[in-house]
C-alpha cells in the first residue's frame, strides 16, 4: 500500500494544497489500493476510476489556479444511497441495479466541490435496512478486522473502505444507527449529526423524519473535516435546518475539564458479558481522567427505543419506497396489468428486509391501527425528546455503548429481532434527532475467535452540540489511541 | 392497542408487493412477533402527550414561485423500463381511479 | 306521489396559475413535448425532496378569503398514498386534517336574477397527477385498452380542491355555484378555471330526499363530467334516475358513478379490486405552515370587488339586468373598466350600454379588449355626459365613440374642435327644414294626402342636411309645424 494512503484526510488536505503531492498522485494511491484489496473486501459495487481521475485533474487545476480547498485530493466512499449524477446508484437493491442517477446529492456535491475525490459507491444493506451489510441485494462486505466478519450496517461499504484505507473519508447515513455501528464494528469515527444539519436531497429515503448523512473517517478530525464542509441550510431540503454552523475542526480539545458526562442507568453494560462491560467502565474512567465529571442521568423510555424505532421507520419507509414500481425507473417484472407488473416488480425487486418493513409499515399506517401503533410512537417519541432534553439538564453529554457486541460473523443473526437489537443504543437518540458519535473504546475478543474486534463508545449531545461534541471526542482520541493498536488484517 | 393478527396478504395487497405462500407463512409470523415486542408501547401512558413528527421545530419553509431547469427529456426517457416515443408505456390498467 | 328534492354537493379541483410546480420549480405549462416539464422531484427520482411554493399557499388562502373562509393558524402536508402509474411517488401529497381553508360560504346568483348560497367545507392545496392516455383499444377508454401511455409534465401542478356542503338543490343551482367559483377564482387570479381543458374539475355527491325532509338520503358520486353543461345534464340525469329507482320500490345505493356524454345517461363504475386505504400520515419531508395573522390581513384588505359583491351592486345601484350585470362580472377587466367609467360620472345604464354594445362590438373586430383600447374610461364618460347634455346626440356619439377608438382623444375636445355639437336653434334648423322641404316636393305631397310615415324620411334628410348636427326632435316639431 502507497503511504498516501495512510495519510489522514485533514494530512493530505494540507499536502496537496501546498504543492507537495498532487490529488492525481492520490487518487491513483486510492485506486490502486481498491484493486488490490476489495476484490476480497467487496467494499464498493462501484469502481469510479474514470470519474476520480477526471475529479482529481480538476481539484489540481483549481489549487494551481490558487484556490484553498478543505478537502483537497482526499479519497472518499460514498454509500450507494446517496446520487452522484452518472454514476449507478442502487440502494444495494436489485430495483436499482442499473439505475444512473442524472443528478448529484446536496452534500455529495459539497464535498466535492470542497475538493474531495470520489473514488466508488460504497455497498449497504439494502435501502439502508439493516446492521451488518448482509442486507445488500449486490455484494458482500468483509469487516476488514476479520473478513469472517461483518462490517456492520448499513453504511458497512464505506466503514469497510476507510478502515481498509481505500479512502480516507467515507459518506455514510444513519437512521438508527448505520453510521455508529458499522464505525465501531470497523474501529473508526462515525459521526451523525443533528437531524437536519445535513441535507438530504440525492439522499434516497429510508425514513425521512430519521435519516441524516455524516462522516467515517479514521480520526475525530477527519471526521470534523468532512462534517464541517458538508453541513448547512441546502434550499432543496425543506427540513435541512437554517442555523449556522460552528465549525468544527478548528475548535477540537485535547481535555474535558468542565464538561459533565451522563451515564444513563438504562443503558448499563453488565448484560454485553463482563469483558464488554470492564471495556466500557474503563473507557468512562478513561473520560474522567480528562478531567469530564461524570453524573448518573435516567432514561426511562430507553425499553421502548426499538418498538418506537420499529413503527416510525417502516412507516415511513413503506410510503418512500412505493415509488419503486417500475414505471420511470428501475426493475420492471412484466404482468398483465399494471397492478400485477407493480406486485411482481416488487416482488422480484425488494429482498426480504425491506419487504418486511414495508410490510410492517404499511400495515402502521393502515385504517383502524393508525392511531394504535403510528400515533402511539409519535407520542412515544416525543417522550424520548423531553427524556434527553431533562437528562442535558444534568450533563453536557452522555455516553454509552455503540453497539451491544463486536462484529459478529456472517449469518450468525438469522433472527431479524436479534439484528434489531444491535441498534439499542443508537435508536433512541435517532430518535431524538441528537448528535452522536461513535470512537474507537478498545478491542474484546469474540467468543471462539483469536482476533480482537474493536469496540466504540458512543457519545451524544443536544440539538445542534456538534462542535462540542466532536471537541469532546478528540480529547478521547488523543488520549487513548485506541484504533492505532490494530490494524486490519495483515493481508490488506 | 389491539391484539389482532396481521392480515399480511391484505397488507401485502396495499403495498402492493406480491407474496409466495411460504413467505406469507414466514413474514406472517416475524411480523407477529415484532408486534409482539411493539406492543410493550401500551404500557406507556401517553395520554397528555402530544404526538411528535419532526424533531427539528421549523416552520414556514417554502421557495419563492420561479421557474428553474429542468432534466433533459432524452435523459428521462433513458431511464424508462418501457418507452414509446416520448412517453412511458404501462400495461393496462384495471382500476378506473384518476 | 312523493315529491322529491334533490341534495347535491360539490367537490371541484382547481388547478393554480402559478409560474412553477407545487414542490418543484419546473414550468407549470402545459402542451409541447411529453415530459420535458420533469425533474428529479416531479418525477419523483430516488432522493428528491418537495418544498413546497409560496405562491400556491397564498393563493388558496386568497381563495378561502374570498368566501369568507377562516384560515386557521396551523396547517400541515400529508401523505395520501395510493398506487397509480401516473402519481410519481405513488402518494400524492395533499392535506387531510388541517387543510389551509376551513368553511366558508359562495353566494351566488341564478339567471333570473335570485341570488343563493351555499357553505364550503374546507379548501386545500395538493398536487396534479400526470396524463394517462389510454391505448390500444381505438376508443381511448380505460376499460377495453391494452396499454397506457404516460406524460408527467402536469404531475406536481398545484391544485386546489375545494369541497362544498350538501347545499344545492338543483343542477341549475350546481351551475350557478361553478360560476361563482370560477369568477372568482378568475378574478383572483390564482386559476384559468377552464372545465374543458382540464383546470377545472368536479365530482358531483347527488342524493334525493322526500320535500321536507331533513335527512340525508344515500348518495351517488358523479364522475367524468368536462364541461358546465355536463355537470347539468349529469345532474339532472342522476336525479331522475334516482326518483325512478325509489318509485319503483328500489333503494340507491352508495358508489362511484360515471357520467356518459353520448349516452346522456351515468353509468355505475367497476368497484375499484380493494377497498381504500390511503394511510395518510403527516409528510415528514415538509415542515408544517404557520399562517401570520397579519398577512391574512393583508391579503384580506388587497381583495377587490368580488363578483357577487358586485353583481348586486350593478344590479341595485344602476338598475342593470341580470344578463348584462353577468356579462360585465364574467369579465372582470371589463367590470373595472366599467367602474371607472362610471366612477367618472358616466350614467351606470348608458356605461353598460356603450361597454356591452358599441365597445365590445369594436373589440371584436378589433381583436383589442376594451380595456386596452384607446378608449380611456374617463373619455366614455365624458362622452355619456356629452349625451346627456344634449350637446350631441346619439348618432354622432357613436361616429366619435369609432373615432375614439382610433385614437381621436377626448371627445369634447373633437365636438369643439369639429364644431359637432347638437343644433337647437331653432333659426338654423328652420333653415334646414326649408331646404328639404324645397327638395322633395313629391313627398311633401304624399305626406300632406295623409301618408304621415314619410316623416321618418324628412327627418333623415334634416339630419344629413345639417351633417348631424341638428337636434332630430326639434326638426320633426318643425317640420310638423310647416306641413300641418
Ligand atoms: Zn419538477
Amino acid at each position: 500500500m502507497s503511504e498516501a494512503m495512510e495519510l489522514s484526510a485533514a494530512e493530505i488536505a494540507r499536502r496537496v494544497n501546498a504543492g507537495e503531492v498532487s490529488a492525481r498522485e492520490v487518487t491513483d494511491a486510492a485506486l490502486a489500493q481498491i484493486d488490490a484489496v476489495d476484490d476480497r473486501l467487496g467494499a464498493y459495487l462501484t469502481r469510479l476510476h474514470d470519474l476520480a481521475r477526471v475529479s482529481a485533474g480538476r481539484v489540481d487545476a483549481r489549487i494551481k489556479a490558487g484556490e484553498h480547498l478543505p478537502l483537497a485530493g482526499v479519497p472518499v466512499a460514498v454509500k450507494d444511497n446517496m446520487c452522484l449524477a452518472g454514476t449507478r446508484t442502487t440502494c444495494g437493491s436489485k430495483m436499482l441495479e442499473g439505475w444512473v442517477a442524472p443528478y448529484t446529492a446536496t452534500a455529495v456535491a459539497r464535498l466535492l466541490d470542497a475538493g474531495a475525490v470520489p473514488v466508488g459507491k460504497a455497498n449497504m444493506d439494502e435501502f439502508a435496512m439493516g446492521s451488518s451489510c448482509e442486507n445488500s441485494a449486490l455484494g458482500k462486505t468483509c469487516n476488514p478486522y476479520d473478513l469472517g466478519r461483518v462490517p456492520g450496517g448499513s453504511s458497512g461499504g464505506s466503514a469497510a473502505a476507510v478502515a481498509a484505507y481505500e479512502a480516507a473519508i467515507g459518506m455514510g447515513s444513519d437512521t438508527g444507527g448505520s453510521i455508529r455501528e458499522p464505525a465501531a464494528f470497523c474501529n473508526l469515527v462515525g459521526f451523525k449529526p443533528t437531524y437536519g444539519r445535513v441535507s438530504r436531497y440525492g439522499l434516497i429515503a429510508f425514513a425521512s423524519s430519521l435519516d441524516q448523512i455524516g462522516p467515517l473517517a479514521r480520526s475525530v478530525e477527519d471526521a470534523a473535516l468532512a462534517y464541517d464542509v458538508m453541513a448547512g441550510k441546502d434550499p432543496m431540503d425543506s427540513t435541512s435546518v437554517d442555523r449556522p454552523v460552528e465549525p468544527a475542526a478548528t475548535a477540537l480539545r485535547s481535555d474535558l475539564r468542565g464538561v459533565r458526562v451522563g451515564i444513563v442507568k438504562q443503558f448499563g453494560t453488565q448484560g454485553l458479558g463482563p469483558e464488554i462491560d470492564s471495556l466500557y467502565r474503563r473507557a468512562y474512567l478513561d473520560l474522567e481522567k480528562l478531567g469530564a465529571t461524570l453524573v448518573d442521568v435516567e432514561l426511562p423510555t430507553a425499553e421502548y427505543g426499538l418498538a418506537t424505532y420499529y413503527l416510525i421507520a417502516p412507516a415511513e419507509c413503506s410510503s418512500n419506497l412505493a415509488r419503486f414500481d417500475g414505471v420511470r425507473y428501475g426493475l420492471r417484472v412484466d404482468g398483465e396489468d399494471v397492478g400485477r407488473m407493480y406486485e411482481r416488480t416488487r416482488a422480484e425487486g425488494f429482498g426480504p428486509e425491506v419487504k418486511r418493513r414495508i410490510l410492517i409499515g404499511t400495515y402502521a399506517l393502515s385504517s383502524g391501527y393508525y392511531d394504535a401503533y403510528y400515533v402511539k410512537a409519535q407520542k412515544a417519541r416525543t417522550m424520548f425528546g423531553a427524556d434527553f432534553k431533562r437528562a442535558f439538564e444534568r450533563c453536557d453529554l452522555i455516553a454509552s455503548p455503540a453497539a451491544s457486541s463486536p462484529a459478529f460473523a456472517f449469518d450468525a443473526k438469522s433472527d431479524p429481532y436479534s439484528m434489531y437489537m444491535m441498534d439499542y443504543y443508537t435508536i433512541p437518540i435517532s430518535l431524538a434527532g441528537l448528535p452522536a458519535l461513535s470512537v474507537p473504546c478498545g478491542y474484546v475478543l469474540p467468543e471462539g475467535s483469536s482476533r480482537p474486534m474493536p469496540m466504540g463508545l458512543q457519545l451524544a449531545a443536544p440539538l445542534f452540540g456538534e462542535a462540542q461534541l466532536l471537541a469532546a471526542a478528540n480529547a478521547y482520541e488523543c488520549a487513548t489511541q485506541h484504533a492505532r493498536q490494530r490494524r486490519p488484517e495483515g493481508a490488506l | 392497542m389491539s391484539s389482532d393478527n396481521i392480515d399480511i396478504r391484505y397488507v401485502a395487497k396495499l403495498a402492493r408487493i406480491e407474496l409466495t405462500d411460504d413467505e406469507v407463512e414466514r413474514f406472517g409470523r416475524q411480523l407477529g412477533d415484532l408486534l409482539e415486542h411493539v406492543k410493550t408501547l401500551h404500557d406507556l401512558d401517553t395520554a397528555a402527550v402530544p404526538a411528535t413528527a419532526q424533531v427539528v421545530e421549523s416552520r414556514n419553509v417554502a421557495r419563492a414561485d420561479a421557474v428553474g431547469r429542468c432534466l433533459e427529456h432524452e435523459t428521462v426517457m433513458q431511464m424508462a423500463p418501457q418507452r414509446q416515443g416520448a412517453f412511458f408505456r404501462v400495461p393496462r390498467i384495471i382500476s378506473e381511479e384518476s | 306521489m312523493t315529491q322529491y328534492e334533490a341534495v347535491i354537493g360539490i367537490e371541484c379541483h382547481v388547478e393554480l396559475k402559478t409560474k412553477s410546480k407545487m414542490f418543484c420549480a419546473c414550468p407549470n405549462r402545459f402542451g409541447g413535448e411529453p415530459n420535458a416539464h420533469v425533474c428529479p422531484v416531479c418525477l419523483a427520482l430516488p432522493g428528491a425532496l418537495p418544498v413546497a411554493n409560496e405562491e400556491a399557499i397564498l393563493q388558496v388562502i386568497r381563495a378561502g378569503l374570498a368566501f369568507g373562509a377562516e384560515i386557521p393558524a396551523f396547517s400541515k402536508f400529508d401523505r395520501k398514498n395510493y398506487f397509480y402509474p401516473d402519481m410519481p411517488k405513488d402518494y400524492q401529497i395533499s392535506q387531510y386534517d388541517m387543510p389551509l381553508a376551513q368553511g366558508g360560504v359562495v353566494r351566488y346568483w341564478l339567471d333570473d336574477g335570485t341570488t343563493k348560497e351555499c357553505r364550503l367545507t374546507r379548501i386545500h392545496l395538493e398536487e396534479d397527477t400526470g396524463k394517462s392516455t389510454h391505448a390500444g383499444s381505438g376508443d381511448g377508454r380505460i376499460a377495453h385498452s391494452s396499454y397506457s401511455l404516460v406524460d408527467f409534465n402536469r404531475a406536481g401542478v398545484p391544485l386546489m380542491e375545494c369541497v362544498s356542503e350538501p347545499d344545492i338543490r338543483s343542477a341549475e343551482e350546481a351551475v350557478g355555484f361553478l360560476d361563482a367559483l370560477k369568477r372568482t377564482f378568475v378574478q383572483l387570479g390564482v386559476s384559468d378555471v377552464k372545465m374543458e381543458e382540464g383546470s377545472l374539475r368536479c365530482d358531483a355527491n347527488v342524493s334525493i330526499r322526500p320535500v321536507g325532509s331533513k335527512d340525508l338520503g344515500t348518495k351517488a358520486e358523479i364522475k367524468n363530467m368536462n364541461s358546465f353543461r355536463s355537470v347539468s345534464r349529469a345532474i339532472e340525469s342522476e336525479i331522475a334516475r334516482q326518483i325512478a329507482v325509489v318509485a319503483a320500490g328500489g333503494r340507491v345505493v352508495q358508489e362511484t358513478r360515471g357520467w356518459d356524454e353520448l349516452a346522456g345517461t351515468t353509468h355505475s363504475m367497476r368497484s375499484k379490486e380493494e377497498a381504500h386505504d390511503y394511510r395518510y400520515f403527516p409528510d415528514p419531508d415538509l415542515v408544517p405552515i404557520e399562517v401570520d395573522r397579519t398577512v391574512v390581513e393583508r391579503l384580506r384588505s388587497l381583495m377587490a370587488d368580488l363578483p357577487i359583491a358586485r353583481f348586486e351592486r350593478y344590479r341595485g345601484s344602476y338598475g342593470l339586468g341580470v344578463a348584462q350585470a353577468t356579462q360585465l362580472v364574467d369579465t372582470p377587466q371589463l367590470a373595472e373598466y366599467f367602474d371607472s367609467c362610471v366612477g367618472a360620472g358616466g350614467g351606470g345604464q348608458q356605461a353598460a350600454n356603450f361597454v356591452l354594445g358599441d365597445l365590445s362590438r369594436l373589440a371584436n373586430e378589433t381583436q383589442t379588449p376594451v380595456w386596452e383600447s384607446s378608449v380611456a374610461p374617463q373619455d366614455l364618460a365624458e362622452l355619456i355626459g356629452l349625451v346627456q347634455s344634449k350637446t350631441i346626440n346619439s348618432k354622432i356619439a357613436k361616429d366619435l365613440l369609432l373615432r375614439m377608438w382610433n385614437g381621436g382623444g377626448s371627445p369634447k375636445a373633437l365636438v369643439e374642435h369639429e364644431g359637432l355639437a347638437q343644433t337647437s336653434d331653432p333659426g338654423s334648423v328652420e333653415r334646414f327644414v326649408d331646404e328639404v322641404l324645397a327638395a322633395h316636393p313629391k313627398v311633401v305631397a304624399d305626406y300632406k294626402a295623409g301618408k304621415t310615415n314619410v316623416m321618418g324620411f324628412l327627418v333623415g334628410q334634416v339630419m344629413k342636411q345639417s351633417r348631424g348636427k341638428a337636434n332630430p326632435a326639434l326638426a320633426g316639431e318643425l317640420l310638423a309645424q310647416k306641413l300641418g
